[in-house]
């Protein structure tokens, strides 16, 4: 027997499953204001320090305070506020849409609508999104008709993609947004492609794209930064980290002891970690990464801390593997709450106003259900034309696929 | 016209489009300052600069998603993928994300993307420099799937291969690279000055893409090939004195199927010849396509002349690859039974 120690395999934990208390104590949350703003044109290895800390505006009693405090008008508050309130009106009738059988899948953004939405105010319209399945608030952000969006989910008549992807997997070129893929991180490093094309022209477009925390351990998040960095591409790579890949806390994900910003340090591009439920300090940490893009200056690497607060999909039930009452502990709160909180307290909103509101979008979110699913849902009405399937494969339909379709009879 | 071996008429063929379309792109590892492994891409940077064909990270996923990526933002990129045999890194680029990008978003993003990259044995390059994945793209609704076998068709291809707003997956045979190979490697190798094909125009033609070409007209027998196993071919049909029809696929996807069962249905015999491993290979698909539209003018069931199911051998090499004997063997097969 030679006098070494055996070997042990680790498999990190969680640190709550169900019956648990949830306890985030060791989580360390530092104070809103408390990180300065570096000019744009920093270097990325002075920029160290933002990997690991946390961007927060937003404080404890609705103050925005701060160098990161972007010092918004009340116009666009109140648009990022109805912003995120009509994309999770939208999640909420969505999700029993799904549940009565009118469509078969859906995904909610609860808790990550500040993701979305602030980084689609804080960029140009024309800038193009590369998102994933949960950033729907983008595209409504950016005023994408919502009777089209069902329409997608619902896979009728008048779905833009002609029925032939899940719900959520929604494309417009007219508003920027790619067609969102199934495969996990592929659209890392098209956005990109997207951005040197920009460079390339001359342009003065930039890409922005969203991926999972537990995307991140993909190979394209790899494949982004890399290209990112060496051709100095002006695009925003985000990585939204809502704590959970399906059952997978993050610790699988690789983020127990190190952030997702810092894998922008061995990059040399900076890394931005974000308080993802505060609508300014997502908006800012954007507004900064577009800004150092649009200089030439490269990408920026952005982290948004936030928590996934429902259900994977409506595949999913996640009280087979955490606390129910997770989200509730959460030191980050709700994003739509905290923005109330800001606006209230600076004398532009009111708890009036809000239940005006909200009551406005519920009935405008029932009135184009309603319109969305007389055009057709998956359990009855119109479809598109069964015909359509084999269109679009190539530019022009060929001899085989012609053939295909006949046989098809359709 | 100028004699072109195929890396100059490949060659020839992206300086044309670099020269005529701004919106063309070059990348790929060593593509750049260097000119390519192959050099292939030999003089472009330093003719049309930096930014119009570049040197790129070693990471074939990123490579093609740069491109899907510049695609959809008006560029038109033609990416290397310095051996066929390392495509994998980015097949679920190109099979979930190039070749769906406009099915799935309804018409409204497409990618016209071509892929280039040497493929094909009989060069010594063991078991990852000599691989032919063909049907793996063909496979992969969507993608558009295009092998030359001779200078001249290499350019008018790959300028129509630009051209086209599908993705095309654009299979080389280095084999071929510098002279016509007939699968006899005991006998000095002819230079392609000497091959009629390598009179390549200057200047912008076009093959179009999928059109087969009839490298020999016969009688006897339909021969279904592509690549370097064309010239193997030839030299089997001359050979063994067999009235071989002789068909050059060119494009595999979408397949020249009229021209295949106009011969077939004279012939009345059909041998498939690929240097691509036999099951399931592309050779399957034309075999089926053949019994299904041509029952009842064969008179000899279809023969298969191909790899064999092994990786690719490196001490081997003549053992696996399908050289004119095997080709012969498979004609007689087909003219006998």
């Amino acid at each position: 027997m030679r006098n070494r120690g055996r070997l042990s395999l680790r498999i990190p934990q969680p640190p709550h499953r169900p019956g648990d208390t949830p306890d985030f104590s060791n989580i360390i949350v530092p104070p809103a204001g408390a990180m300065d703003r570096p000019p744009v044109d920093a270097k990325a290895r002075d920029m160290i320090g933002y990997a690991y800390g946390l961007i927060r505006v937003l404080d404890e009693n609705g103050q925005a305070v701060g160098q990161w405090n972007p010092r918004l008008g009340a116009d666009v508050l109140k648009k990022g506020l109805r912003d995120m309130m009509l994309t999770r009106a939208y999640d909420d009738r969505m999700y029993r849409v799904q549940r009565q059988g009118k469509i078969s899948f859906y995904v909610k953004s609860t808790g990550e609508e500040a993701v979305s939405v602030a980084s689609a105010h804080a960029l140009e319209r024309d800038d193009m999104c590369f998102p994933a399945y949960r950033q729907q608030g983008f595209l409504i952000a950016r005023g994408y008709p919502l009777l089209d969006m069902m329409c997608q989910c619902f896979s009728n008549a008048r779905d833009p993609i002609k029925g032939r992807q899940l719900p959520v997997m929604y494309s417009s070129r007219e508003y920027g947004f790619f067609t969102v893929s199934g495969n996990l991180g592929t659209q890392f490093p098209q956005a990109v492609g997207w951005a040197l094309a920009s460079a390339y022209k001359n342009d003065d477009k930039i890409a922005v794209s969203f991926i999972g925390e537990g995307t991140s351990a993909e190979g394209d998040f790899h494949h982004a930064l890399n290209f990112a960095s060496v051709y100095r591409a002006p695009v925003v790579l985000n990585v939204v980290n809502n704590q959970w890949a399906i059952s997978s806390f993050s610790g699988i994900a690789g983020g127990e002891e190190a952030t997702f910003a810092s894998r922008a340090i061995g990059y040399s591009l900076p890394g931005l970690r974000v308080d993802g439920n505060d609508y300014l300090a997502v908006y800012a940490a954007m507004q900064w990464a577009a800004e150092r893009a649009r200089a030439n200056l490269g990408a920026t690497l952005i982290e948004h801390y936030t928590y996934r607060a429902e259900a994977h999909s409506t595949s999913d039930d996640p009280s087979r593997y955490r606390p129910t009452d997770e989200w509730s502990a959460w030191p980050l709160g709700d994003p739509v709450a905290r923005l109330k909180q800001h606006m209230i307290a600076i004398g532009i909103w009111s708890e009036e106003q809000h239940l005006a509101l909200a009551e406005e979008i519920a009935a405008e979110v029932r009135e184009i259900q309603r319109e969305a699913e007389s055009i057709g849902t998956l359990a009855g009405g119109s479809r598109p034309q069964a015909s359509t399937m084999f269109e679009d494969v190539f530019a022009e339909v060929p001899w085989h696929l012609e053939a295909q379709k006949k046989e098809a009879g359709v | 016209m100028p004699a072109m071996n195929m890396i100059q008429a490949l060659n020839s063929a992206l300086d044309t489009l670099l020269s005529e379309d701004p919106n063309v792109v070059v990348f790929g590892e060593d593509v750049g300052y260097f000119g390519g492994v192959f050099r292939v891409t030999d003089g472009l940077q330093k003719k049309h600069g930096l930014t119009r064909c570049f040197d790129t990270p070693i990471g074939e996923a990123g490579i093609v998603a740069l491109g899907i990526g510049m695609s959809v933002n008006g560029l038109k990129p033609v990416v290397e993928i310095q051996f066929a045999d390392y495509i994998y890194p980015a097949y679920d680029q190109i099979v979930s994300e190039a070749a769906r990008i406009r099915y799935r978003s309804g018409g409204d993003f497409h990618v016209p993307l071509v892929i280039r990259t040497p493929y094909g044995g009989g060069i010594y390059g063991g078991q990852t420099h000599s691989q032919s994945p063909e049907a793996l793209f063909t496979h992969v609704a969507g993608l558009k799937v295009v092998i030359p076998s001779n200078p001249r068709d290499a350019k008018g291809l790959l300028i129509s291969a630009v051209e086209d707003p599908d993705p095309v997956i654009f299979l080389e045979p280095k084999r071929l690279y510098n002279g016509p190979f007939d699968g006899h490697h005991d006998k000095p190798v002819m230079p392609w000055a000497k091959h009629k094909a390598s009179d390549v125009p200057e200047g912008r033609y076009v093959v179009p893409l999928g059109e087969a070409a009839i490298v020999r007209p016969g009688a006897a027998v339909t021969v279904l090939t592509y690549g370097t196993m064309v010239h193997v071919a030839m030299a089997a049909a001359e050979e063994a004195g067999i009235d071989a029809e002789i068909i050059d696929l060119r494009t595999l996807m979408p397949l020249d199927i009229k021209t295949i069962l106009r011969s077939v249905e004279k012939t009345g015999r059909c041998v498939v010849a690929h240097e691509a491993t036999m099951t399931s290979g592309f050779g399957a698909e034309l075999c089926a396509l053949v019994q299904q539209h041509c029952f009842y003018h064969l008179e000899a069931p279809v023969q298969r002349v191909a790899g064999w199911d092994t990786p690719y051998p490196h001490a081997f090499e003549w053992e696996y690859f399908p050289g004119p004997e095997r080709v012969i063997q498979g004609l007689k097969r087909a003219l006998e039974s």
